[in-house]
């Protein structure tokens, strides 16, 4: 059988259980609405332009903090990479605050910036920054020695070696860590908006869980599920493919 | 002299181990337009010899000369083809031979060059391709068009066959006879096969090992192309083969001592 066909298959399955559970009546419709339910709220959020607006705030958000720590990361990766002494020094708390879950700087954020966008914006730049740097790091570290050996007999010295060979080498990490600050900063926005006075999904959810629209909330939850995978796949993984292959790193 | 090595050591000084002697006292004249091999049995120090000689390595004694000028860094003067593949991936195959030219060339010129040269190594078809769509002897070849394209008075090969199936080996000595004729480079051939050193070179210098010194220097007389069941040919891999019996015994018996102290 095709994939794409049992994938069908699948979702279809789910949706016929998901409105027999719904027409069973074990719960009250605003626990379990019914799927047709919720498509058609989510057809009205759409028409209506509310899920749109929301949906343009937050690409609004995630464009402008990505680029920042795909910006800042890179900065600090580069300078965690080519410096001993500052890997030495600082990489440690790198991982350290890397590690933390990007919600916990939501009450930092909103203290620091009030519940506007600005925090949520803030939330998204430390989201992805950590992990950008992290990866840049690597990236510079992972340059094969091979290439600067034969780089090196071919008279490029100094910066000439850093443009010429250890920045198109470490392309594939490069493109791995702008990935990952992506998936990591889709994520923060989500816990920022949600938090924060709007607009945007995350906001949008907050305002469905106050007013107990489980359409919209599990509406919402369908959108960002979608975005994310889309995202991902079509965007991110096709990229990181290619380049893996063009750099020899894939095997087939 | 073209290429003199004189007194050169090389003692590596670990963290953890101390002072470790690589070799001592190398002396070495090699002429212009020569074909020299240097062969020796792993561990005897030759690649980091020829890493010296590129620049790559510092020399912890002696002292090398090319054309009466000191060697201490890597220079256009000297061009390496390395084992591992040490193509870049994302330049094509023309982008990789006119790398090393874009100081000493206009962009058309460097092109014309890197033609010039791919076609000396049956490549120029394929200019557009990136490295993962070459065979690893056609990436060589492309390296060996990439050291040649800025037109070295020497040719540094560090085992550029080592990597390679016997039967694409035979066709890349066919043709580094066939470019070393046309060119006349002085190569340098870091090799631990005899019978690859005995086809190709003038001269052959043998390395022995722990402590890494050279123990003996044939000049190889028989005319070309050679043949591998030319009588002279035999000749000289049984004499070479019986010197380096020695040293792989000396090795072995070396390690085999270290296992068995009480």
């Amino acid at each position: 059988m095709k994939i794409a066909i049992k994938r069908l298959l699948f979702i279809i399955v789910m949706l016929g259980l998901w409105e027999g559970i719904h027409l069973a009546n074990f719960y009250p419709d605003y626990i379990v609405p019914s799927p047709i339910t919720v498509f058609d709220t989510l057809i009205t959020g759409f028409l209506q332009g509310d899920l749109l607006t929301a949906l343009g705030a937050s690409f609004k958000h995630l464009i402008i903090g990505l680029s920042l720590s795909i910006l800042i990361g890179t900065l600090l990766g580069v300078i965690l990479g080519k410096s001993k002494q500052a890997d030495e020094t600082a990489g440690m708390y790198l991982i350290a605050l890397q590690s933390i879950p990007s919600i916990v700087w939501v009450p930092l954020a909103i203290l620091l910036f009030g519940f506007g966008e600005l925090a949520v914006i803030f939330v998204v730049v430390v989201g992805g920054t950590f992990v950008m740097a992290l990866n840049v790091r690597s990236a510079i570290h992972s340059v094969p020695p091979q290439f600067l050996r034969a780089a090196k007999t071919m008279d490029a010295r100094g910066f000439e070696l850093f443009y010429r060979v250890e920045i198109p080498a470490s392309i594939p990490y490069f493109i791995q860590g702008i990935r990952l600050a992506w998936a990591f900063s889709w994520r923060a926005l989500m816990a920022g908006e949600f938090l924060s006075n709007g607009p945007g999904l995350g906001y949008s959810l907050s305002f469905a869980q106050d007013y107990a629209r489980m359409d919209q909330v599990i509406g919402i939850i369908i959108i960002i599920g979608v975005i994310g995978a889309v995202v991902d796949q079509l965007v991110f993984s096709k990229l990181e493919r290619n380049v893996m292959k063009r750099w020899g790193l894939l095997n087939s | 002299m073209f290429l003199e090595l004189k007194d050169v050591a090389k003692t590596f000084t670990g963290e953890k181990q101390g002072a470790f002697e690589v070799f001592s006292d190398i002396d070495l004249s090699i002429e212009e337009n020569q074909f020299v091999s240097i062969l020796g049995p792993s561990g005897c120090g030759k690649s980091t010899l020829l890493a010296m000689v590129a620049g790559l390595e510092s020399l912890t004694e002696g002292e090398m000369k090319l054309e009466g000028e000191q060697i201490n860094a890597p220079g256009p003067d000297r061009g390496m083809v390395f084992q591992e593949p040490s193509l870049f991936p994302w330049l094509n195959v023309q982008e990789n031979v006119t790398f090393p030219l874009k100081h000493m060339y206009s962009k058309a010129d460097a092109q014309k060059r890197a033609n010039d040269f791919l076609k000396m190594v049956h490549l120029s078809r394929f200019k557009e391709h990136y490295t993962y769509e070459l065979s690893g002897g056609m990436q060589q070849r492309v390296a060996i068009a990439r050291a040649l394209a800025m037109d070295p008075k020497v040719l540094l090969m560090d085992e550029p066959f080592g990597a390679l199936d016997e039967q694409t080996r035979h066709i890349l000595h066919d043709e580094l006879m066939a470019i070393w004729r046309e060119t006349r480079k002085t190569i340098l051939f870091v090799t631990h096969s005899i019978q690859e050193a005995v086809k190709l070179s003038d001269r052959v210098v043998v390395m022995g090992t722990r402590p890494g010194k050279i123990i003996a220097d044939y000049s190889i007389d028989i005319p070309r192309p050679r043949h591998r069941d030319h009588p002279d040919v035999i000749q000289y891999e049984k004499q070479i083969m019986s010197l380096l019996e020695v040293e792989i015994n000396k090795v072995l018996k070396e390690e085999l001592s270290y296992e068995n102290r009480d």
